[in-house]
């Protein structure tokens, strides 16, 4: 849906889903993962159906991820770091 | 814990936070501003100066360079920035209590002016909920902050400035766009005639519009006006988008969809603070009830921006002046009269940039069908819920989006409410014969995101250690 970017010399280097991936500084993990290519990012913890982002700017909930092992965050209003691992998130969070 | 109470507390980066911000610190205001995002510009100035620092802002348009002059008066004025900070409970007496994601800290205002801007209104059609439908205004966010842009398959639908705005810019920026489903159905020229001299006071604006039609006509990105009942189509994913147009159904392959209707006042936080609200018909929306100076019937909250009533960045950012001036002559730092006297260029400026405004509320108000959805349509994203629900609720004696939400759980997931709140509202007052007025909103209570509990008890430690 999104074209490549140019790869920047100060891209960082992520994991989304397991992968290595290179984006953009500034990027936020819900970016990272529309870079990656992931079809859906999350599952609807009430109807199952996947989801992906919609609004980018934290209004939705519809990025939920779990970064850094740490679930259910809106992964918009996440900005990127190096060594980040970045994973779906499969319906509610664990408690 | 609070360092001291600040003169001011400004919520919200973007052009009236700004603005708000130097314009107190000039009158000798102490000034907090609260913002959610790692650099102030706020959403239309998103990453202005990341953007600048590595040559893409040029090629946003000047109307977005213009945001870098902002940022950096702000910068120099000597107000506290609290960056990456989510305010999530704001107290009528002046109160906020913000988040950095690890810790929360109270931040105390004898004012408050909450400048947290615009969200997109919820655009409810078919298969919205399917990965690749997204707004514009997600997308432009992604092309202003890190230069993602569209590529083939990418279809927009929806109306207003913005839908021609963000495709003519990712025609610049070598993006693609597959087409515009145009679903405004205002006819132009009568709309025009109606607001004439609206027109011609906002000739500036009016001209870059035809430049963006121009841009894309050039670049021969097909445009389908009359559009009505889009619905995106696919497995698991959006694949194809199917639209009604002239009374023919049509259908197109898609690797994603884009949604834009206008946006509506961000009110959550002036709902939770207990400011009046009032149903604004023209602009179909929920706004604060404000004075000139934007001071709500709480005492210490002011409102400036956007999540007052939608009027565009250089109107937020004057409004944001008047709120600052309105502040200070409340703490009695200068008089109402040296007040009014400093307002009058300001106001000047609100009513020439502001003028095409009832033209384009006019022309772009959204269509019945989409602030009252068919009942297969779902609503509610968070909780799965349809409009067919809402009305069976609404059939069996609620009167209110609360009951509403206490009968289905609509408006119960983590958004809050946000992305299904005015749709609730427009659903139910169709179906009670109601005004929206009359029906009301959603109640909103703190906190306005998510919290951990480690955060929250991050402030007794905070406050245990003094």
């Amino acid at each position: 849906m999104f074209r490549k970017p140019p790869e920047a010399p100060d891209a960082v280097l992520v994991e989304v889903e397991g992968r290595p991936v290179r984006v953009p500084p500034g990027a936020s993990a819900a970016a990272a993962a529309l870079i990656a290519g992931l079809a859906s990012t999350r599952t609807s913890p009430v109807t199952g159906e996947p989801r992906a982002p919609y609004c980018m700017m934290g209004v939705c909930f519809e990025c939920l991820l779990v970064i850094d092992d740490e679930p259910s965050q809106q992964g918009c209003m996440v900005t990127v770091r190096p060594g980040m691992r970045i994973r779906r998130q499969e319906g509610a969070r664990e408690l | 814990m609070s360092d001291r109470p600040f003169d001011l507390v400004v919520i919200g980066g973007g052009p009236a936070g700004l603005a708000a911000a130097s314009q107190a610190r000039q009158l000798g205001l102490s000034v907090a501003l609260v913002d959610e995002q790692p650099a102030p510009g706020g959403q239309i100035y998103r990453a202005v100066e990341r953007a600048e620092a590595e040559g893409r802002a040029t090629a946003l348009g000047e109307d977005y360079r213009h945001g870098l002059g902002l940022v950096r008066a702000f910068h120099e004025c000597g107000a506290t920035l609290f960056a990456s900070h989510q305010a999530w409970q704001v107290e009528p007496g002046g109160r906020v209590f913000a988040t950095d994601g690890k810790a929360s800290r109270l931040i105390e205002g004898r004012r408050v002016l909450v400048a947290v801007g615009a969200i997109e209104r919820p655009v409810p059609i078919r298969g919205w909920t399917l990965p690749g439908v997204m707004s514009v205004g997600a997308a432009q966010i992604l092309h202003k902050t890190i230069g993602l842009v569209p590529d083939a398959g990418v279809w927009i639908a929806g109306s207003g400035p913005l839908t021609l705005h963000f495709a003519a810019e990712i025609v610049a920026a070598g993006g693609r766009i597959a087409g515009i489903l145009d679903t405004a159905h205002g006819r132009l020229p009568e709309t025009a005639l109606r607001h004439l001299g609206g027109v011609v006071r906002g000739w500036r604006y009016v001209a870059r519009g035809l430049g963006y039609l121009a841009r894309l006509r050039m670049a021969d990105v097909r445009r389908v006006s009359g559009v009505e009942n889009v619905e995106a189509l696919g497995e698991g994913r959006v694949e194809r988008v199917r639209w009604r147009s002239g009374g023919q159904w049509q259908e197109a392959p898609a690797s994603g969809l884009l949604l834009h209707e206008g946006v509506v006042p961000n009110t959550h936080m002036t709902m939770a603070i207990g400011c009046a609200h009032d149903w604004d018909e023209a602009q179909k929306c929920f706004r604060p009830r404000t004075d000139r100076f934007g001071m709500t019937d709480v005492e210490a909250i002011l409102v400036a921006g956007d999540c007052g009533s939608i009027g565009g960045a250089r109107v937020a950012e004057c409004r944001g002046r008047l709120a600052a001036l309105g502040a200070a002559a409340s703490l009695g730092v200068i008089s109402a009269a040296e007040r009014d006297r400093l307002a009058g260029p300001v106001e000047a400026e609100v009513s020439a940039h502001g003028a095409l405004r009832g033209f384009l509320d006019d022309l772009y108000a959204p269509a019945a069908e989409l602030c009252v959805p068919p009942d297969d349509v779902m609503v509610c994203r968070c909780e799965g819920i349809t409009a067919g629900r809402i009305r069976e609720a609404a059939s069996l004696g609620c009167r209110g989006p609360n009951q509403v939400k206490s009968f289905t759980r609509c408006g119960m997931g983590p958004c809050q409410g946000r992305m299904c709140g005015p749709t609730v509202t427009a659903t139910l007052a169709a179906a009670l014969g109601m005004t929206p007025q009359e029906v009301g909103a959603f109640r909103i209570r703190p906190p306005l995101k998510p919290l951990r509990l480690g955060e929250l008890a991050a402030l007794a430690d905070a406050e245990a250690g003094e």
